[in-house]
């Protein structure tokens, strides 16, 4: 997001969804949209299949869109910002440039120039592996269609050099001339439901909702008035990683989590549960008592999604409603009244009667909200930016003028990952998702049927490397980096790089993040969860 | 402005555009001709012959789903003739298979079921002899009884053309003819990817939704639009509530973007953990450190967050205290939490976890 966000002002998807399936090209690089986000994945199918998009695929992994791609470059791990490099060396070199867009509406061409100019196919197939002639081949592609689109994903931020690539892949978009047109745009895929709601929402360190920084003297004073208050403070806040490198230092003594279940997905989990048990106070509110609720003060029960009123903004701007389908079991509750509640004893009132009545508050102060009301979305979700009730919602930003005025080209040098395989620890450990569930597990393994099709964590290793280590199918094997180790089958499958296995993180008896690397993106603050080095032995 | 071909239907002067076909003009007109294997999205087939009409000057009937309209053409599509057809294709479809209602998940929403009541079909004119085929019963998600299959073919196209898996065909040939996978394994045993699109595009009980057996008729149950809890794409989709309890997930096409009815096995089949025992129904709180989590009140509950709370950032500060919140609540939950964290307690430690 950071990454976006500097290049064109936004950090949101650019297009919107629809628009893929017909679309000229497709790149999508580091993400396993079929295992996902499969709706989108159906629509990039059907792109391919049925209206003629070319397809070019960037991923380590042999993922189900390769089968239907008409180039994979499969590139080592953590060795992105070379190859997206790679490709626009080409584009320059072969004069497939759109010169009238990179004038006309981008800054900092020059610099971009000079890096780009040192990665030559030849250059980048070193580094990462991808033959020079296909490099050559998905460049021209990419460059040649009238109307190209950039899928990515977690592939492609959770490096350590996580914003280094999303700022490549601006860059490659707008060398073509790709941004602020339909079909075209630079796409990141959000993971989570409201993942894009909670950062436009504000439920980040640095800005209140919109984006608009709480650094910034009048638009504090624009909140202060609007929610009643003498001050609020202009420091921004701590990132969760570092909230919870705080909280290991003894800086933050009370910490209030709402539905997140860190104790699972943070990376170098002995670190996160020493972090959680050296606070004072932990308050957690969830629906299930998860492993970070055991280790709470006070543990707050929830309602579920489907037990409540609201929105949700999906990963194209798209607000849509959440409807109450069936009560609560118990005395939990829906969040927002949680939160009032507390707000309330201590002594800042928070008293609403409903959902509705905080949105009508929400659209008062986040401008690209302004237009959406509860009744115009009762059909059909609206897109921000939607700035006013006459407004029809906006598939597609930077039409005409990007966010920040003119796109900005960075100069974006390959850096590796920060921790490479070696003699102790041989081999790359990439982790993600599957499609059959969902994050920390807390909600999918419970459910019967997605459990008979997956129902323990499989350990991803290429026939080659497990026949080398006396590895069969199905054998349990033993993963054990410089931070932990963990147990569990192997799968051994063609899907995995020779030197690389991919492991989900969906199972609390094989927590893959015992072993993941918490180096962060230093921008970004991501953790690097596709490049670790781990040893893979026969257990 | 693009040619408008005119034609009659039923006498009526109507109009289409060139490439569309009898069907979707009638449609749009508002005249009504009976479909099984027609489906929106997706190759037109011409497979089930229900939706034959006359056309003046053609040599028999025609499938009104596939033929293109040309200028000055005439359709009729409620003669005696047509009706008798559609009649003869519904008693044929009826006496090919067992569709027993009484104990069919769709008795109530079946497309055959309507079609013979709106011909007034007492009974078939032909023996009753249905294939015989095994039910797969492999899984607890999807369920197929071929017997009631009527080779419409819509679950072939929603699984080729519009979720695009390529997992189900045709396999024999005639009287034999089946739908499924590959070597005509059970679904659990293929490549099958459990998104449901197939028992959502089918016009019968030949595959249902195993979590919704005798989980309530479709009038008695209510449906709730929402969106999906899972991952960003925000799919719509229907709860189909029966006495407080979600016990089926099906896909509309008429919610449109951004996933035009389609679903993943998540959605479809992963809401097990509203009604799962383990969730949690009393706050709990540690009366003492090292102790176990106890129930208690809510009021109990709040009192010590509030205090405790309050003590910290008294003794500590604001910025001692900090806040994640939840990227699967709403935004109206993202909201008041960082309005809370800010205004409320005075700090922008607040975070959630998009980077993870």
């Amino acid at each position: 997001m950071a990454g976006l966000a500097a290049a064109f002002g936004s950090g949101a998807m650019t297009n919107s969804i629809a628009e893929l399936e017909y679309t000229d090209c497709i790149l999508a690089t580091g993400t396993n949209t079929t295992e996902n986000h499969p709706v989108i994945g159906a629509v990039v199918k059907r792109a391919v299949r049925q209206h003629n998009t070319k397809l070019v695929v960037i991923d380590p992994r042999e993922i189900t869109l390769t089968k239907y791609a008409d180039i994979w470059l499969r590139q080592k791990p953590g060795t992105d910002v070379a190859v997206l490099n790679g490709l626009m060396n080409v584009i320059l070199a072969e004069n497939l440039s759109d010169k009238a867009f990179v004038e006309g509406r981008t800054e900092n061409f020059e610099a971009f120039r000079q890096v780009v100019e040192k990665y030559t196919p030849e250059f980048v197939e070193k580094i990462s592996g991808v033959p020079a002639e296909d490099l050559k081949r998905a460049a021209r592609m990419y460059a040649r269609a009238k109307r190209a689109s950039i899928l990515y994903s977690m592939g492609i931020t959770q490096h350590t050099t996580g914003t280094d690539n999303v700022k490549s892949v601006a860059n490659l978009s707008m060398l073509c001339g790709n941004v602020g047109i339909e079909g075209g745009g630079v796409n990141p895929l959000r993971g989570q439901n409201n993942v894009q709601g909670a950062c436009d929402m504000g439920a980040l360190p640095n800005v209140f909702p919109a984006y608009q920084q709480v650094a910034a003297p009048e638009v504090r004073a624009f909140f202060e008035k609007a929610w009643g208050v003498q001050t609020l403070p202009g420091k921004p806040g701590l990132t969760i990683m570092e909230i919870m490198n705080a909280a290991h230092h003894g800086d933050i003594k009370g910490l209030y989590i709402m539905g997140e279940n860190p104790m699972i997905s943070d990376p170098d989990l002995s670190h996160a549960e020493e972090s959680l048990k050296k606070l004072d106070f932990l308050v957690v509110q969830d629906i299930f008592l998860t492993e970070t609720a055991r280790l709470a003060d006070v543990v707050l029960p929830s309602a579920s999604f489907a037990e409540k009123e609201g929105t949700f903004t999906n990963t194209e701007r798209r607000v849509q409603r959440v409807r109450k389908a069936v009560g609560s079991p118990g005395e939990a509750l829906p969040d927002w009244e949680i939160i009032a509640r507390i707000a309330t004893r201590m002594g800042y009132p928070m008293a609403y009667g409903n959902a509705r009545e905080i949105w009508e508050e929400i659209r008062k102060v986040t401008p690209s909200y302004a237009g959406i009301s509860y009744k115009r979305i009762e059909r059909e979700g609206l897109q921000w930016p939607c700035p006013n009730t006459e407004h029809p919602g906006t598939r597609f930003l930077h039409k005409e003028r990007f966010t920040r005025g003119r796109g900005l080209f960075s100069a974006i040098e390959y850096l590796p990952p920060a921790e490479l395989p070696d003699e102790a620890y041989p081999m790359i450990l990439s982790t993600g998702r599957v499609l059959y569930h969902y994050h920390t597990g807390t909600m999918t393994r419970v459910s019967k049927g997605l459990s008979e099709r997956y129902s323990e964590s499989l350990v991803e290793i290429n026939p080659e490397d497990a026949s080398r280590l006396g590895i069969d199918d199905g054998r349990t094997v033993r993963l054990t980096s410089r931070r932990g180790s963990v147990r569990a089958k192997a799968k051994v499958t063609g899907r995995s790089p020779v030197g690389t296995v991919f492991m989900n993180f969906h199972f609390r008896e094989a927590a893959v993040n015992l072993l993941t690397n918490p180096a962060l993106d230093p921008i970004g603050k991501i953790p690097e969860y596709k490049v670790c080095a781990v040893r893979v032995e026969a257990a | 402005m693009e040619k408008k071909i005119p034609l009659t239907i039923d006498g009526r002067a109507v109009q289409g555009r060139a490439g569309q076909t009898i069907l979707e003009v009638a449609r749009h007109s508002g005249i009504f001709i009976p479909t099984l294997c027609y489906m929106d999205r997706t190759t037109k087939v011409g497979a089930c012959r229900v939706c034959v009409v006359e056309v003046e000057g053609a040599r028999t009937l025609v499938a009104s789903c596939c033929m293109p309209i040309s200028p000055g053409m005439v359709v009729r599509t409620d003669t005696p003739k047509v009706q008798a057809a559609q009649r003869m294709v519904v008693e044929l479809l009826w006496s090919s298979g067992d569709h027993n209602c009484l104990t069919c998940e769709r008795n109530g929403s079946c497309e055959l079921q309507d079609l013979v009541y709106r011909f007034q079909i007492e009974k078939p004119r032909f023996e009753i002899t249905p294939p015989g085929h095994a039910k797969d019963l492999s899984n607890s998600m999807i369920q197929r009884d071929l017997n009631k299959c009527v080779l419409c073919g819509r679950c072939i196209r929603a699984c080729n053309e519009i979720q695009v898996n390529e997992v189900l065909d045709f396999t024999r040939r005639g009287s034999r003819a089946k739908v499924g996978p590959a070597f005509e394994t059970d679904y659990i045993d293929s490549d099958c990817f459990f998104c449901g699109e197939c028992a959502d595009a089918c016009p019968v009980g030949a595959i249902t939704l195993r979590p919704a057996r005798f989980g309530g008729r479709p009038w008695e149950t209510k449906k709730v639009r929402t969106t999906c809890t899972y991952c960003g794409v925000g799919c719509q989709m229907e709860l189909n509530v029966h006495e407080d309890r979600i016990v089926s997930v099906t896909g509309n096409s008429a919610f449109g973007e951004p996933n035009l009815g389609s679903l993943c096995a998540k959605g479809r089949f992963g809401m097990d953990f509203v009604h799962h025992p383990d969730r949690l129904k009393k706050p709990l709180i540690r009366r003492e450190k090292g102790g176990d989590l106890e129930e208690a009140s809510w009021e109990e509950a709040l009192d010590l967050v509030a205090s405790r709370f309050k003590e910290i950032r008294e003794k500590s500060g604001p910025d001692a205290l900090a806040g994640l919140s939840s990227a699967r609540c709403t935004n109206e939950e993202n909201y008041l939490f960082q309005k809370f964290m800010r205004a409320g307690i005075g700090t922008n430690n607040v975070d959630h976890c998009a980077r993870l």
